[in-house]
């Protein structure tokens, strides 16, 4: 019978186990500060030692997330031994042939191991966070661009339409939407048959008002666009995905939907302010006097000249998005109980939190990081993004 | 107040040598470089210099507020034999306010928006002189009336947006009088506001200086508002001084070659573009941290002696006639400096073609909710009333009148971006009133275009110049491939005088002069026939505004073009247009070619416009019209004549008929018209408001 | 003024309006209603008795009408059984079939009964809502003068120290959400076997087996520190962070503003600009963000409330979902609603109110 592992030991070994994540780390830093002048804002970063620690923590868990095979001792929703509630550094017996001596991290109630499930939570969270909040930016740039831009009724009606949703406390959203009765229903389809439109319908609308002047190379932009946006919207929508590339399971689906749909109004404020800013200048005018089109003018004129706010954003939603998606995960809302999602894990860890806090805790100190990471790295964006 | 015995015959504030620099990541900017001068009592002393130059950051420097990253890196200021750069905070303290006070270009964000006028003016007596509250409340009732504010009491209760930008900028003149400073410091106190607006004020800052003795440092980048206040001047450039003196030295006697340049470039409105054309500095003001080796002036300069120029720096040297005249020149003694200006080109005019553009009765009208939640009634602002004019091809019609007056309105109606409440545009002889901007066809959506007046806003920051160029193209439907617009695109460059290379960079790379030729060059894409510029030059340099209105018009003169000039600038409207019209409120007051509106008969408020224009030109003999009151709000304008609330010729037509009837159209002599009721006499035995000294 | 307010008052009806009848049609979905006939009735009743059970009870029928009958702007409805026994939607309430009155909807008070307290759902919100209105008092009373304090502090000398630490601390605690600032919280001060309660039992400072509580139900009959220090720093951690953030952030932009390098010219002490000049000018972002946290700061009642165990709102909330409690859940979300809207409309007023701009233009 071997010794518990002492926390220097522990740590050792956690360090080892990274050690993917060191070289991608490094390598990245490396390359990025070689060419740090000719890399634009994410070059400018590297001046700024908080968008630094941000983007470290960051990249951190995306190359955790990556190579999360690589990192996991043990399969994370098997359960090991007999050893309920193991501490942490404990040696893992009674097992033949044991994936791993230690329970790095302690394991759960049921016996399963804390560490590899905090490395593949990471994988569970960073496969929906970024892409939740880029179509919620969708949705909410492609309706707070008009909203803005042409005021008057549209304006009155959608940002109505927004204050509804934001009126809404999240919580009893996700109570209300994110439950197996709503499945049944098939509601989440419809919204997402509705919310997932909105990246064909802005991609075509920027092809579009961008070279309509050159109707050959216009169609068949358009034309690509059209055949993987439907195709895509087929399968992650509908299921329906003749090929079955593009699917998503209802469970998935419906937390992913309801996560869009809590984000998206904000963006769509965000962006309406911003277009309601930028309209006024003369090169906004310059376009109208040039009779172009008033999507071009939204969306080439207005949208990029508006996208230092909304990078910013962008990273801090998608900690806000992480958030979210451990709320629910608290909540055992949407998703499987054994998944290993960090918020999931929390939950199933907070009933014997005053005995052993080790089940909890690790999840919470990982989600805690990440979050960290995603706001230091838009206040260094920010910081970055002003001195110019 | 001080403790310190101080001789008032020694000057009051004496910088000597000083050297001020910002520290940013990147490098160290020096800002402000050997500069030197000396401010008697009672004396009001000028700094003059294109934006960059350090004019603000020398005040700021004598106030000792200088931000995180600026620092005085050497020299030394003595007020009033005190050394201010080795004080500390608390001195400072007691300093500002009580003896050096200061005033800024923007008043409304001078006061806070948040106390109310009363309470920010007490402040100073109630800090400096620990004065009590109801005492300091007289003092400062009593100062509100002596910058000639109506209704002084109400004032006092005010917040500060509720009174209009003149008003606001003699609170802020109050505020600063409130202890009777020794030193006052304005910068720019008048750029923000209009030229009659301007007028008041500066009279009022002469004034306020002769009654309270005090000595004045006043900043501006306009040489003739130096004229009006100030007893010496000071020209900076670069981050030097590089001449000070009196001002009849200075104006008449200059011996710096970056003065004398200055003064050719401005246009004054004394003179004709034939009698006296601009000549613009060539190139570009050095930033900071490109200065050139030698003097900073070189690679502008025409006398330029390569070998002793640009070897090392160039000091201030006292000039032999004395008054206190330096200039940092090697060269001073050896220039000509009455030789007459080198013959210019004179370019031949083109000639005035048939009506490309006809207006009549053009009216346009806004609703808006006043009140601030929506909820109140709705109000009509009569941006342009009855507008009639024609304007033929290659001619340049100059419209000319102070903000709010209805100028970027009309132009917005003209380019489609509005559409007129009634009355009928004609373009070519195609009626263009009620169509929209998208409805109208390439053909005459390209060939009127606009040139568009802040250089920073005028360019997409996020496209390179090339492609927004060649979008212009494409949108015009020019060329037929894209290497034919990609072509086109670098001609458009080398008319514009930019180089090519130019093409492929952001806009953020480029100069507010060099912009703005990218903005003229993207109007011109399409030939256009009719070009709108919206105040193109305003926010240029001087030295740069010569050059990008003698492009605008050689591009005029070689393709015809009909050019509508937008300005508020009387100087530049005399030197470059055939006929002028002049708004007030949204009605064309008068309406001429340009030697008639500039000579009597005036209508009363282009009398006031001309006399409150100021020239850089000891020779002028101006009357002086100060206009009372502000412009009034086009929401609610006055009945009868529009401009009967300032008008000083109103007690000259009987019955009061200004108060009550809207002033016919009047005809005058050749094709002059003025909307007015002044009886032909009284119009006929108008005098010049501007005239020579010789004349 | 006036205008204004009816105007904006409309609205807020209509938005209320609104949501409670989207709630509504999400709590009365049919699944929801079979899973509650057979809840109610029994497990195993067929899919038929399952229907004729919806409709007995009132719950076939238009969406619209039903809505219509919940807020007590429809009669209510009523059925006689065969056995000539006359049931309806007022008549359970007011028990004698004559004299109940027609209209029993919430504007006449009446919010159904809960199937999980077995309770009036009137009775279960009001004493809920009086535990959770303690903690939203004490969590006001930490989170509003900690992170103005906070933003001032940091914002009134942008980049220097006190700023930088400052910062980095509020950007830390808006990474925290309730969940994980309660979880370590817990373990640290309220852990049996971990954080500091061993240690300081073994330095013999602690009598107890923990320092803190590591639930608040006993602040339901008292209040102490021990007992409720906790909850309500969970709650307002996230908020401080939130807030601290704005604060600083308007506090810097102000600073950067004219006015004040006026006063300061002025010969004004820093302490006064930043009092008299610059302090108003930039509560005015913070007050709307305050007043606009009022969503979020349910989320946290509700987690907070689950994860101590407190009887509060959010805990009923969650009862009430996980049980399909339909009448208590919509009972709920009218409450949630209505606070979410009266704030905003309270944010729009005081803006006016503080921004003198706004209210004399
Ligand atoms: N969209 C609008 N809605 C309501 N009123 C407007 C609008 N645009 C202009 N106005 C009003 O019409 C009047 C004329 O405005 P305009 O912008 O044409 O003046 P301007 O002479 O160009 O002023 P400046 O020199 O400051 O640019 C002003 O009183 C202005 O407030
Ligand atoms: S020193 Fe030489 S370059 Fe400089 S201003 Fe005199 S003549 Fe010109
Ligand atoms: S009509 Fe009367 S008020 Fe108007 S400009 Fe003429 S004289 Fe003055
Ligand atoms: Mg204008």
């Amino acid at each position: 019978m071997q010794d518990a592992l002492s926390w220097g030991g522990i740590i050792l070994r956690i360090l080892q186990q990274f050690l993917p994540v060191w070289i991608a780390l490094i390598a990245t830093f490396a390359l990025s500060l070689r060419f740090k002048r000719h890399l634009g804002l994410f070059g400018k970063l590297f001046d700024s030692p908080v968008g630094m620690i941000g983007l470290a923590l960051v990249l951190f868990w995306v190359f955790t997330a990556l190579f999360a095979n690589m990192i996991i001792t043990m399969d994370p929703i098997g359960q090991f031994g007999r050893t309920k509630n193991p501490l942490p550094g404990l040696p893992l017996t009674g097992v033949e042939n044991p994936p791993y001596p230690y329970f790095l991290l302690g394991g759960d109630h049921l016996a399963r191991d804390v560490f590899s499930r905090m490395v593949m939570g990471a994988r569970e969270v960073l496969k929906i966070a970024p892409f939740a909040t880029a179509f919620a930016f969708m949705v909410g740039v492609t309706l707070g661009l008009p909203a803005g831009y042409f005021g008057g009724k549209l304006d009155t009606a959608l940002s109505f339409l927004a204050n509804l949703v934001l009126a809404f406390p999240v919580i009893l959203l996700f109570y209300l939407l994110v439950t197996p009765e709503i499945r049944d229903t098939g509601i989440p389809v419809y919204l997402a048959a509705v919310l997932f439109i909105f990246p064909v319908i802005f991609t075509c609308t920027v092809l579009n008002s961008r070279f309509h002047t050159d109707p050959p190379k216009r169609n068949l932009m358009i034309g690509v666009t059209l055949v993987i946006g439907l195709w895509a919207y087929s399968g992650l929508a509908f299921n329906l995905d003749p090929l079955g590339i593009w699917s998503m399971g209802p469970n998935l689906l419906n937390v992913f939907v309801s996560v869009v749909f809590v984000n998206a109004p904000t963006v769509f404020r965000i962006v309406r302010g911003l277009v309601l800013d930028i309209k006024a200048r003369d090169y906004v005018a310059a376009g109208q006097t040039r009779g172009e089109s008033a999507w071009y003018i939204m969306l080439w004129e207005i949208l990029p000249n508006a996208r230092g706010p909304l990078i910013v954003d962008f990273c801090l939603r998608i900690g806000y998005t992480t958030i979210l998606l451990g709320t629910l995960g608290f909540f055992g809302l949407g998703v499987t109980p054994e998944s290993p999602d960090w918020g999931s894990t929390i939950n199933a860890g907070r009933k014997l939190l005053l005995l052993y806090p080790h089940a909890a805790i690790v999840p919470a100190l990982a989600l805690m990081s990440l979050v960290l990471g995603l706001n230091l790295l838009a206040d260094g964006l920010r910081e970055e993004s002003l001195k110019d | 107040m001080t403790d310190t015995p101080w001789d008032p015959s020694m000057p009051i504030l004496e910088i000597d040598q000083l050297s001020i620099s910002f520290f940013t990541r990147m490098r160290e900017i020096p800002a402000v470089m050997d500069f030197s001068c000396k401010v008697m009592p009672g004396e009001a002393m000028g700094l003059v210099g294109e934006s960059g130059c350090g004019k603000s950051t020398v005040a700021l420097g004598v106030m000792r507020d200088l931000g995180k990253n600026g620092r005085i890196t050497g020299g030394s200021i003595r007020f009033k034999g005190r050394e201010l750069t080795t004080m500390t905070e608390e001195q400072l303290r007691q300093l500002r306010g009580s003896e050096i006070a200061m005033i800024y270009q923007e008043p409304m964000a001078s006061l806070n928006p948040a106390m109310k006028i009363g309470a920010q003016l007490i402040e100073v007596p109630m800090i400096h002189q620990g004065m009590g509250r109801a005492e300091a409340m007289a003092l400062a009732r009593q100062i509100v009336e002596d910058v000639r504010l109506p209704d002084p009491d109400r004032i006092l209760q005010a917040f500060p947006h509720q009174l209009s930008g003149g008003q606001q900028q003699r609170i802020v003149i109050a505020m600063a009088l409130m202890s009777k400073p020794a030193l006052l410091i304005l910068d720019e106190p008048t750029t923000a506001l209009d030229v009659t607006v301007e007028a008041g004020i500066v009279d009022l800052v002469k004034d306020l200086g002769r009654k309270y003795g005090t000595s004045m440092l006043f900043i501006s980048h306009n040489l003739g508002l130096i004229l009006d206040v100030c007893d010496r001047l000071c020209v900076m450039y670069s981050g030097e001084a590089v001449e000070t003196g009196n001002v009849a030295q200075v104006f008449d006697k200059m011996r710096h070659p970056y003065t004398q340049a200055l003064f050719r470039s401005i246009p004054l409105p004394t003179a004709h573009k034939t009698s006296r054309p601009l000549v613009a500095i060539p190139g570009n003001f050095p930033l900071p941290h490109e200065r050139p080796n030698g003097c900073n002036f070189g690679p502008r300069c025409d006398y330029f002696a390569e070998g002793r120029c640009d070897q090392a720096d160039v000091r201030m040297s006292a000039l032999p006639e004395d008054d206190r005249h330096a200039s940092r020149c090697l060269r001073w003694s050896e220039i000509d400096w009455d030789a007459p200006l080198a013959k210019v080109v004179t370019k031949e005019k083109a000639a005035i073609g048939e009506v490309v553009l006809k207006m009549e009765d053009l009216k346009k009208y806004y609703s808006v909710s006043s009140g601030s939640f929506g909820g109140g009634d709705e109000k009509v602002v009569k941006a342009n009333e009855t507008l009639t004019f024609e304007a033929r091809a290659g001619e340049t019609l100059a419209i000319v009148g102070e903000s709010g007056c209805g100028k970027s309105t009309f132009a917005k109606v003209l380019m489609g971006l509005e559409t007129a409440t009634s009355g009928s545009i004609r373009l070519f002889d195609e009626n263009v009133q009620s169509t929209p901007i998208q409805q109208r066809n390439t053909d005459t959506v390209s060939s009127v275009q606009m040139v568009f007046q802040n250089p920073f806003d005028t360019l997409n920051p996020s496209m390179t110049v090339g492609r927004q160029i060649i979008r212009a193209l494409e949108i015009f439907k020019q060329g037929s491939s894209d290497a034919e617009r990609h072509a086109r695109m670098l001609e458009l460059m080398d008319l514009v005088k930019l180089p090519r290379a130019f093409a492929d960079r952001m806009p953020r790379q480029l100069s507010g002069g060099q912009k703005q030729r990218v903005g003229i060059a993207r109007a011109f894409a399409g030939g256009a026939k009719v070009v709108v510029a919206d105040e193109p030059v305003s926010a240029l340099d001087v030295s740069v505004q010569a050059a990008v209105t003698d492009l605008l018009m050689d591009i005029q003169r070689e393709n015809g073009t009909t050019l509508l000039f937008i300005s508020h600038d009387l100087s530049i409207v005399r030197y470059l247009s055939d006929r002028v019209m002049v708004m007030y409120l949204g009605h064309v007051v008068e309406m001429g070619t340009t030697d008639q509106v500039f000579q009597p008969p005036y209508h009363p408020y282009t009398e006031a416009l001309l006399s409150a224009v100021p020239i850089a030109d000891t020779r002028v003999i101006r009357k002086r019209i100060v206009l009372e009151g502000d412009i009034p709000s086009a929401m609610n304008p006055p009945p009868g004549c529009p401009f009967q609330t300032r008008c000083r010729w109103k007690d000259q037509v009987p019955n009061g008929l200004c108060d009550r009837e809207m002033p016919p159209v009047r005809q005058l002599q050749g094709a002059h018209q003025i909307k007015c009721h002044l009886s032909d006499e009284i119009l006929a035995g108008m005098e010049p408001v501007i005239k020579l000294a010789g004349e | 003024m006036l205008k204004f307010l009816i105007r904006r008052i409309s609205v807020m009806i209509f938005t209320a309006l609104v949501l409670t009848f989207v709630v509504f049609f999400l709590t009365n979905l049919p699944p929801n209603l079979e899973k509650l006939a057979r809840s109610e009735g029994s497990v195993r009743m067929t899919d038929d008795a399952v229907a004729s059970w919806i409709v007995e009870n009132g719950h076939g029928g238009p969406l619209l009408g039903r809505y219509a009958e919940w807020l007590g702007l429809a009669p209510g409805w009523t059925l006689t059984d065969e056995k000539g026994v006359t049931r309806g939607r007022c008549i359970d309430v007011y028990a004698e079939a004559g004299s109940a009155p027609t209209f029993c909807g919430i504007l006449q008070g009446n919010w159904g009964i809960s199937t999980f307290a077995k309770e009036p759902v009137g009775d279960v919100l009001g004493r809920s809502l009086g535990a959770t209105g303690w903690l939203m008092f004490w969590v006001m009373m930490v989170m509003v003068p900690a992170s103005l304090v906070i933003g001032i502090l940091s914002g009134m000398r942008e980049g220097a120290r006190t700023d930088r630490v400052l910062s980095v601390f509020s950007i830390a605690s808006t990474a925290t959400p309730e969940y994980v600032s309660g979880v370590i919280l817990l373990a640290v001060f309220a852990s049996v076997n971990a954080g500091l309660s061993p240690l300081l039992r073994d330095w013999g400072l602690l009598s107890d087996r923990t320092l803190f509580y590591g639930t608040a139900t006993s602040a339901m009959d008292k209040i102490t520190f021990w007992n409720f220090a906790l909850p309500v720093m969970t709650i307002a951690l996230y908020g401080i962070g939130y807030i601290s953030r704005m604060t600083r952030a308007s506090m810097t932009e102000v600073m950067t503003q004219q006015y004040i390098r006026t006063a300061r010219l002025k010969g004004v002490r820093f302490r006064d600009v930043v009092l008299r000049h610059a302090l108003r000018n930039a509560l005015i972002a913070p007050f709307t963000v305050i007043m606009l946290q009022f969503p979020w700061l349910l989320n946290g009642v509700v987690i907070t409330e689950l994860l101590f165990n407190y009887k509060g709102f959010g805990w009923t909330l969650v009862q009430a979902a996980g049980n399909n409690d339909i009448d208590l859940l919509l009972g709920c979300s009218v409450v949630a609603v209505l606070v979410v809207l009266i704030t905003q409309l309270i944010s729009d007023i005081g803006y006016v109110f503080l921004n003198p701009r706004i209210r004399l233009a």
